[in-house]
């Protein structure tokens, strides 16, 4: 059968796609900021989509045979194209406004508490809240709490920080024999959680933990242990009979500090792993090197990377270069030169505001 | 004196048994239907009835019944929505109650012509009373020849399946309906596949409402061009109203679609108008997710015509002057009565009956809800007001399912129409704290709110 491609073009750009192809799909052809943000869909995942509403678009012009507007943005994950469909993302003052909104919807439950997350640097969350949400939320309310759940050894989960996208539902669906966990309750108390404290152990768990977009699954035997971009991701193999033993390595000097499977451009895994390689293989020896894994430019991940031996070298100082040759103490000691801080100076009751001159300064 | 097709003999002493029900009448559709018409025919006069399904959106049934795909071999299912859960709506199960064998009867020739040998009646888990009588009512029509196999010598075989809900809003939405009925979680699907195509166990379905199935045997037994006589312009026929709230007579009451809103709330023949002779505030005419319009928009359109009981009539003028049909739950609210309060109310229901499954309606239900709470016991602000309004107008449109926008809807009309209302309790705070309904519910410590 001879395939007739359909020609979609999307924020002004038209290229052919077979048909069947969704609009996220298409635009992630195209790449750049025409491919919008997902937060749920999973090209790996079979039913994933349509539920984090991050990729909303506008069909401007529905096909060549009726060309009549859609009157609702679509999730472009789960819409697929017509001939001559034109779709309007980041260039729809509709789709802008309606994606600020889904960020402040997302946010308005996780606490943007990067520093102590384990995700920072890997996180799709934060960088959609970067580039599309608003600088400050209109949220006054107490976020939502839970009990917390033990998900065994291997795996911790931080519910607080979970945006219900399934992902880690239908990892835990399509890749292990046996299901064990999913979502409880409905609405804003909905919760991921195995009912009846279980734990979760069977051999492609932990392909959750590479799935969920924001820090809610972590791996316990790396957390906390060091931050990614300190670390090099090198990827390696190793003859593994369980799954293809393709993984990417973060390392510190010699030391295997975490073993994920590879991801691709968008962030998603390109090979399943198991346990075995994830968990329990933390030494150079049982793994074959293949060499550095090439890091997206844009992630905070290729600081480290582009360092050379992340941890060793340290970053050069430019500030003397910059500022004359003075060291930066001149300007951090302000308090001690100004005596802004004498137990004798109150500005309170100076009636016109602080100038220089009430100030007793040393150099003078 | 609306004419009555439902519930024309829905007080006759023991109608609910098969004898009764068959002397005065019954069954007769299915018996010209599956003896001397075929499916199509039966499609055909269903489209020129102009019937629209009753469960709140309105589409006209033969419509989406002549979307049902036929693939060869593939079984395709009619399932029944009797799950009947928006906030004043309880026609349903009036009908159910009182006439189930009219339900059945309609079943029986919808599903000959869908070609749905297993269908499916999801009914909400609180009506267990109501399964009783139903399942008796398939029992006798078994036991009559009219379900099972070869039903009437005419080589058709059918069944019809009881499933009670477990009581979650969400249930009713045909998507999530079907996921139920599979045993699954009860969460919206995202469309594309329409149910048409791919619904319960991925086999085409169609899932209508209870009062469009029952609709089905006046048409045969009239004709659908009679039935498209009654009634005005595309509301055709009669419908179902459940009334309730300040009215002197709440009840469920049968109407063809040309009374006027004010003759069916003053009149004694339905509602009998408002106790203690006080003034008509507002009403919520078709189930909780309408939009609510305020006494001078709800008896005379924007242009200043009489507003009546149908569907282009209460739509008039869109959202801004007008509201739905929706599924014909009429509320009314008396002068007495806070709008804060009600919005309040709804905004707390459909938080809770969110099923989570995407974030607009996850958060922004909750969000609302809190945002409300404040205004209503004066600890609003000004800027929550404006704050309320862009949280519905996000979360409408850009949800998986109706729920969202069913969400959004009262609240976007109750600022619409009643703001002032809502900066009173803002500006007013003693006063609004003042206000006791007796409610302790709502001191749910989970929604306190931490900026009171
Ligand atoms: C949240 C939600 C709840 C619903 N609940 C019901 C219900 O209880 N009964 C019903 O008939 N339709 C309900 N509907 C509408 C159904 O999805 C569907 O449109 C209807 O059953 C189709 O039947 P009809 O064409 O005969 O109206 C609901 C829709 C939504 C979005
Ligand atoms: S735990 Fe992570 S992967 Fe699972 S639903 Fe929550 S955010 Fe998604
Ligand atoms: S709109 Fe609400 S009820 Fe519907 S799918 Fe989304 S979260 Fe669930
Ligand atoms: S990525 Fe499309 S809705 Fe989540």
């Amino acid at each position: 059968m001879s395939e007739q491609l359909f020609k979609v073009t999307i924020d002004n750009i038209t290229i052919e796609v077979p048909p069947g192809t969704t609009i996220l799909n298409a635009a992630r052809k195209i790449g750049g900021d025409v491919a919008p943000p997902a937060m749920c869909y999973y090209s790996k995942l079979e039913g994933s989509g349509g539920k984090c509403r991050t990729c909303l678009v506008e069909v401007s012009k529905g096909s060549e045979k009726d060309p009549r507007p859609m009157p609702k943005l679509v999730a472009s994950c789960r819409t697929t194209v017509m001939d001559g469909m034109e779709v309007k993302n980041i260039t729809s003052e509709r789709v802008v406004d309606a994606r600020a909104g889904v960020v402040e919807f997302l946010l308005l439950n996780h606490p943007l508490d990067c520093p102590i997350c384990d995700q920072a640097g890997e996180c799709h969350l934060q960088d959609l809240s970067y580039e599309h949400g608003k600088e400050a939320t209109r949220y006054e309310f107490q976020r939502r709490t839970f009990t917390k759940h033990d998900l065994g050894p291997y795996i911790q989960l931080h519910m607080t920080r979970c945006i219900l996208c399934y992902r880690c539902v239908f990892t835990a669906d399509q890749l292990t024999k046996k299901r064990e966990h999913g979502v409880l309750d409905r609405g804003d108390h909905s919760e991921i959680a195995t009912l009846i404290e279980k734990s979760l152990d069977n051999d492609f768990i932990g392909n959750v933990i590479d799935v969920c977009p924001v820090g809610a699954l972590t791996d316990k035997t790396f957390r906390f242990k060091n931050r990614v971009w300190f670390l090099k991701a090198m990827d390696a193999h190793r003859d593994c009979p369980t799954c293809s033993g393709k993984v990417t390595l973060w390392n510190r000097g010699d030391e295997v500090y975490r073993v994920t499977a590879r991801k691709d451009q968008w962030g998603e895994v390109e090979d399943w792993i198991c346990n075995t390689c994830r968990f329990e293989k933390k030494k150079t020896s049982d793994w074959v090197i293949e060499g550095p894994r090439l890091i997206n430019r844009h992630s905070v991940i290729s600081q480290g990377h582009y360092a050379g031996s992340v941890g060793t070298v340290k970053p050069t100082e430019t500030f003397k270069a910059v500022n004359d040759g003075r060291q930066p103490r001149l300007l951090m000691d302000i308090h001690d030169i100004s005596e802004v801080n004498q137990p004798g100076t109150f500005l309170s009751e100076i009636e016109r505001p602080a100038h220089s001159t009430d100030f007793n300064s040393k150099k003078a | 004196m609306s004419k009555k097709l439902l519930l024309e003999k829905a007080h006759v002493e023991g109608i609910r048994y098969y004898d009764v029900y068959r002397r005065e009448g019954g069954y007769r559709s299915v018996e010209k239907a599956l003896k001397t018409m075929g499916p199509e025919a039966i499609v055909e006069e269903v489209k020129k009835s102009g019937l629209r399904g009753r469960g709140g959106a309105g589409f006209p049934a033969g419509m989406k019944w002549s979307f049902i795909a036929k693939p060869e071999g593939v079984p395709r299912h009619l399932v029944c929505n009797a799950d009947e859960s928006e906030p004043g709506t309880f026609k349903d199960r009036y009908l159910m109650e009182f006439i189930p064998h009219l339900l059945i009867e309609g079943l029986i020739v919808s599903s000959f012509a869908l070609g749905s040998n297993d269908t499916y009646i999801y009914i909400r888990g609180e009506y267990a009373w109501i399964v009783d009588i139903l399942e008796q009512a398939i029992e006798e029509a078994k036991q009559n020849g009219f379900l099972g196999k070869n039903i009437l010598g005419t080589g058709f075989d059918c069944n019809i399946h009881v499933q009670r809900g477990a009581g979650a809003y969400i249930c009713g939405e045909e998507t999530a309906l079907i996921e139920s009925l599979e045993g699954k979680r009860g969460n919206p699907r995202i469309k594309p596949p329409f149910p048409a195509v791919q619904g319960l166990w991925m086999r085409p379905t169609v899932v209508n409402n209870v009062e469009t199935l029952a609709a089905v045997v006046p048409i045969i037994n009239i004709g659908g061009e009679e039935y498209a006589k009654i009634g005005v312009g595309r509301s055709t026929g009669t419908k179902l109203i459940s009334a309730c709230g300040n009215i002197n007579k709440p009840g469920v009451y049968e109407i063809d679609m040309t009374i006027s809103v004010e003759e069916f709330i003053y009149s004694d023949e339905y509602c009998g108008g408002i106790p203690n002779g006080k003034k008509l505030k507002a009403c919520i005419p078709g189930g909780s997710s309408v939009p609510i319009l305020p006494a001078n928009l709800l008896l005379k359109t924007a242009k200043g015509e009489t507003r009546y009981m149908n569907y282009e009539s209460l739509g008039d003028g869109g959202f801004a002057t007008g509201t739905m049909m929706g599924s014909g739950g009429f509320i009314v609210l008396d002068e007495d009565q806070c709008v804060v309060r009600h919005t309040l109310s709804l905004a707390r229901f459909y938080r809770h009956e969110s099923c989570g499954q995407c974030s607009p309606c996850r958060e922004g239900t909750g969000w609302m809800e809190k945002i409300l709470k404040n205004i209503e016991y004066g600890h609003g602000k000004l800027s929550d007001i404006d704050l309320l309004w862009d949280i519905q107008r996000k979360i409408e449109g850009n949800t998986i399912c109706p729920l969202g926008d069913a969400a959004a809807w009262p609240v976007a009309a109750a600022i619409r129409h009643f703001r002032d209302e809502f900066e009173w309790h803002v500006l007013h705070p003693e006063e609004a704290q003042k206000r006791n309904y007796g409610l302790a519910h709502y001191a749910d410590p989970i929604h306190v709110p931490v900026t009171a």
